[in-house]
């Protein structure tokens, strides 16, 4: 694993939903290794950094997808293109696509789906074929399906109110289809309705208050059935198997 | 050129600069950010007689230039600290570390202490009596003269290092906590530990960590941390490690000058993963700024 600080350049950085936003930074990108990872961005006048999953990555270009959900994300939110952020990169694990089949299922529930983005991508290049759940709120909260179905991936989208899509959540759509290993980024009780009825094995990625974000503080430490983890590091993303709900 | 070199209770270091228990872990983490042997020394993370988990989660909460944590003193015990952490420490760092110890009872302390004495990287200890976020047990043996005084004389006993304690802020009179632990036997003072702190979340309407309070530190702390040190030189002749809010190497020397013979630097750790070197590369510039050839001249400079 290698981690990297540096100084980045916005890009763009749009609305893509009321409150969904996607900012495109621009820099060294090399200490990014896995999907499902993270950076941590320093904010002009918060002490905290703010750690955003990555949604993808090129060579020279860190895209993010992120809600705004309070001070840090409102400035973010306000970003100009050529604006620069200070931040960390290549923090965090990442999902394993090695554990999965040929028929990998993804689960993504609100904000929680841009990771499953650049995973997507990654099992269609090994030559599986996804099948990719989101599940929103509502039809306005809706973001990032059509990108999902130009990769080539099978998506479903499920909105509670049952304005576009399977009416229910994700777990509604889940029992027609067919999986052999599944992975998922979400809010808990998404987890954990997952968790009930999921029928394989897969790889959760999970949400904590982090102090540091590279693994120094403690403060983002779990319990898991092989000891004590730190999600900034040891995790985001945990596997079923070793998880303690 | 300037001599950044001081000296804490007979060791020599390059610079007074030292990373704080709890926000560098047991160093290796910042090996892969930078060649951690930069820096003066490092306390490692607060260790305890039992493996402990901390808290629950969530343990973080932002604030005004600062932060608040209630980790709890998360750390796998003295047992595997000694057989596997202290191993890889060595493989990134030559120099001697500081060894931050807490416990729940003087026999903790003592025990603790005894087993880290013999570590032959350990260069001293330091005695954390000011944790805020265990039960029962850390900040209470650092709230009297008595007890603190208590703890100091049960380590020296059994231990053959330097002992520096940590003392807390959250106290009436921290002055006369520091004259008892040295009247006690102890080599220096490390302060400040953090301050009582708390935020609360309004969607929720409770407090934002799960522990209710935890400990203030970051930039808010430090003209709090600078009036304690200065006062506590006043009183004390052994040597003061001056911590609190750091973040600069104009900071450094603001400390020192108010008291500090070496400086710990914590919440900026996390931060900045580079903060340690970032102020251990700024030192001579700003030395050369203020027109100061001998960092060690400094300490106490401001009375």
């Amino acid at each position: 694993m290698s981690q990297k600080q540096g100084i980045y350049r916005v890009v763009s950085n749009e609305a893509l939903t009321p409150l969904i936003y996607r900012m495109v930074l621009e820099g060294d990108t090399s200490a990014l290794c896995a999907t499902g990872q993270f950076v941590n961005l320093k904010i002009d006048g918060l002490y905290l950094r703010r750690p955003i999953s990555v949604c993808d990555w090129d060579g020279t270009t860190i895209t993010l997808i992120y809600k705004v959900v309070g001070k840090g994300t409102e400035i973010m939110a306000q970003a100009q293109p050529g604006q620069t952020f200070d931040v960390l990169t290549g923090l965090g694990n990442g999902y394993n696509t090695a554990k999965s089949g040929a028929k990998p299922l993804l689960l993504g529930g609100g904000v929680g789906i841009p990771p499953l983005y650049a995973l997507c991508k990654k099992l269609i290049a090994e030559g599986k074929t996804p099948t990719v759940i989101l599940g929103f709120n509502k039809q306005d909260e809706i973001f990032l399906d059509d990108e999902f179905r130009a990769l080539g991936a099978t998506v479903i989208v499920c909105t509670a109110d049952g304005s576009v899509g399977v009416k229910g959540f994700v777990t509604d759509a889940m029992k027609d289809v067919d999986y052999d290993y599944f992975y998922t980024c979400g809010p808990m009780p998404m987890f954990k309705a997952i968790e009930a009825v999921a029928a394989t094995s897969g790889q959760y990625s999970f949400e904590e208050r982090m102090g540091c974000g590279f693994g120094a503080c403690m403060g983002c430490s779990c319990k898991t059935k092989y000891g004590n983890k730190r999600i900034c590091r040891d995790g985001p993303v945990l596997e079923r198997e070793e998880i303690i709900w | 050129m300037v001599n950044t070199k001081v000296t804490l209770s007979g060791i020599e270091l390059d610079n007074p600069i030292i990373p704080a228990s709890g926000t560098f872990g047991y160093g290796y983490e910042f090996a892969e950010w930078y060649d951690i042997n930069c820096l003066g020394t490092f306390s490692f993370k607060g260790t305890t007689r039992d493996p402990r988990f901390g808290n629950p989660t969530p343990r973080i909460a932002e604030c005004t230039s600062g932060m608040i944590n209630a980790v709890g003193l998360q750390n796998p015990g003295v047992d595997a600290v000694i057989a596997h952490e202290l191993p890889e420490l060595k493989k990134h760092f030559r120099k001697p570390v500081m060894a931050n110890v807490s416990g729940f009872s003087i026999e903790d302390y003592a025990y603790t202490c005894e087993r880290l004495d013999k570590e032959e990287q350990v260069g001293w200890l330091e005695v954390n009596i000011s944790c805020p976020n265990v039960h029962g047990g850390g900040m209470s043996f650092g709230t009297s003269p008595e007890a603190a005084a208590e703890v100091t004389k049960a380590v020296k006993a059994v231990t053959t290092k330097p002992v520096y304690i940590k003392l807390s802020p959250n106290v009436t009179d921290i002055v006369s906590i520091a004259k008892a632990c040295e009247e006690a036997g102890a080599d220096g003072i490390s302060m400040i530990n953090t301050l009582m702190g708390m935020r609360i979340d309004l969607h929720r309407r409770k407090p934002i960590i799960a522990n209710k309070s935890g400990g203030f530190s970051g930039p808010a702390i430090k003209p709090v941390a600078l009036s304690m040190v200065y006062r506590v030189y006043d009183a004390v002749k052994i040597p003061i490690i001056g911590m609190g809010g750091l973040s600069t190497a104009e900071d450094v020397l603001e400390m020192m000058l108010a008291g500090a013979t070496a400086v710990e630097i914590g919440a900026a750790n996390l931060i900045d993963p580079m903060a340690s070197k970032n102020i251990i590369d700024d030192l001579p510039r700003v030395m050369e700024k203020y027109g100061i050839k001998n960092l060690k001249d400094m300490i106490g400079g401001a009375h």
